[in-house]
């Protein structure tokens, strides 16, 4: 054992872990060597693929404007000259917290003084299990499959309106396919931003041809790949190529549940990442159920920029366990879905829409829907194809910036853009 | 000098750059990166890369010493 395993938690020459090899784990890795982490640094992914990026799997991937090369994140030059081991293919399948150790399915183990869980989140699994043609999109390898598919002839049937249906019928539309999104809410996006906003999303697929069958649910999917039939609650069918479900997904926390780390669809831990009762483990990403200041319980925070931003801030606090560092900046989301750019800062959902500035009917459309949750302050914004209204947003939003002042600064951007 | 450069075919207007550092990054009305400096001094190095590396497309380099 060495000698800092006890109290202080350990030096910078330990054998740091990291379980899961999408953003939150890659960019730790990279961050533990640029906070001066001096031991062995081994990043450990269930997949064969070299580590990549998840969002352009329903956009650019799935458009067929980029080929999956471009979406990775960490190749083996790359992961070899940052001195960062990859122990890819197999994935962790128990862990061992008061050993210290971490078992792979491949039955190798590894030993850690540091230990970052990243193992994202799944799918949550479709309860409709035809022969074949169902897909979920969360991996390479799902996309690979739904984009073979694809080649399919017939209608494509997307189950799901939330952002990765939204974003792959979309992108079906946007390689010429019929296409019809269900969803048993009649605004899926209302839960989000509300039903005023969340219904000019609605428009926007039937504005780009997609079929919406919204406030219906699914019974049944039946049939295999190019000859499959979607029953709907109303009555209705749908034949269908190819369908697609994107329903959620829940935390990949099943290897952990005989270890003793606390649980709760992710590992429960506090704001800097660090698990309660477990010296020198930590949680990052998808996976992680931050405890944060303020009201409300512990979260999963499921977006790109937080993880980019959590991994920054957990190697900092391995580093520097006496300085620990949380993330700071405003929530921040975006979707592409046809020739909408939106963008989502702060917390729009359950807030109150003060006020849509600009106009979601245009073409290109542009606009900014400002949220207050006090009715006083800005809380949180819907951004369509206006980058500088959400940095401005952004910006208010971190400076409890009050909403008259706020509601003036993005009137006058709109003013001086159009001029 | 350290230099910074901009793949303004890549950026997408996520601005993710311009939230971390901005007296670096700014974005213009059609959503795309602008350069505010191009040529990085040593003591901000550290600071523009880290903004540099929240690109959701790795649109931004620094290169050189």
């Amino acid at each position: 054992m060495s000698a800092h395993a006890v109290g202080r938690g350990p030096g910078a020459d330990g054998r740091a872990v990291i379980v899961g090899a999408s953003v939150a784990g890659v960019r730790t890795a990279q961050a533990l060597r640029r906070e001066g982490w001096t031991g062995p640094v081994t990043l450990v992914g269930d997949e064969p693929h070299p580590p990549y990026d998840k969002p352009p799997l329903s956009k650019q991937l799935l458009t067929g404007a980029w080929e999956p090369g471009r979406a990775v994140l960490l190749d083996g030059p790359a992961a070899r000259e940052a001195g960062i081991t990859l122990r890819l293919g197999s994935p962790a399948v128990r862990l061992d917290p008061a050993g210290r150790r971490v078992s792979l399915a491949d039955g190798q183990t590894l030993s850690y003084d540091v230990l970052v869980l990243a193992t994202g989140a799944a799918a949550r699994p479709s309860p409709w299990r035809p022969g074949s043609g169902l897909h979920v999109l969360r991996g390479l390898d799902d996309l690979l499959a739904l984009r073979r598919d694809l080649e399919l002839p017939g209608p494509v049937v997307v189950v799901g309106g939330g952002f990765i249906g939204a974003e792959v019928a979309s992108a079906v539309r946007a390689r010429g396919r019929e296409v019809t999104l269900v969803d048993p809410l009649p605004v899926p996006m209302a839960r989000l931003m509300g039903e005023e906003v969340g219904a000019h999303f609605n428009g926007l697929h039937r504005r780009h041809g997609a079929v919406t069958a919204f406030g219906t649910g699914v019974e049944s999917i039946t049939g295999r790949a190019g000859a499959l039939t979607v029953r709907l609650s109303d009555g209705g069918a749908l034949p269908a190529a190819t369908v697609v479900v994107g329903i959620g997904s829940v935390a990949n926390d099943a290897w952990l549940r005989d270890s003793g780390i606390p649980l709760e669809d992710g590992v429960l831990c506090d704001e800097y990442g660090r698990v309660p009762g477990h010296l020198g483990v930590y949680a990052v990403g998808d996976l992680a159920r931050r405890r944060l200041p303020g009201p409300g319980g512990p979260q999963r925070s499921e977006h790109w920029t937080s993880a980019v931003e959590q991994a920054a801030c957990v190697a900092r606090t391995i580093t520097r366990p006496s300085a620990p560092s949380a993330e700071a900046s405003v929530p921040y989301v975006w979707s592409d879905q046809y020739d909408w750019k939106a963008q989502i800062v702060g917390a729009p959902g359950g807030a109150r829409l003060h006020r849509l500035i600009g106009d979601p009917d245009g073409s290109p459309a542009r606009f900014a829907a400002l949220y207050s949750g006090d009715g006083a302050r800005l809380t949180g914004a819907v951004l369509v194809n206006w980058p500088r209204a959400m940095l401005m947003a952004r910006r208010l939003i971190a400076e409890e910036g009050a909403l008259a002042h706020a509601e003036r600064e993005l009137t006058a951007t709109g003013q001086v853009s159009r001029a | 000098m350290p230099e910074l450069t901009a793949d303004l075919g890549a950026c997408q207007g996520y601005a993710n750059c311009v939230v971390a550092a901005p007296d670096t990054y700014d974005i213009d009305d059609d959503g795309l990166v602008v350069l505010v400096r191009t040529e990085i001094p040593e003591e901000d190095r550290a600071r523009v890369e880290e903004a540099a590396r929240s690109c959701p497309v790795s649109a931004l380099k620094v290169d050189g010493k």
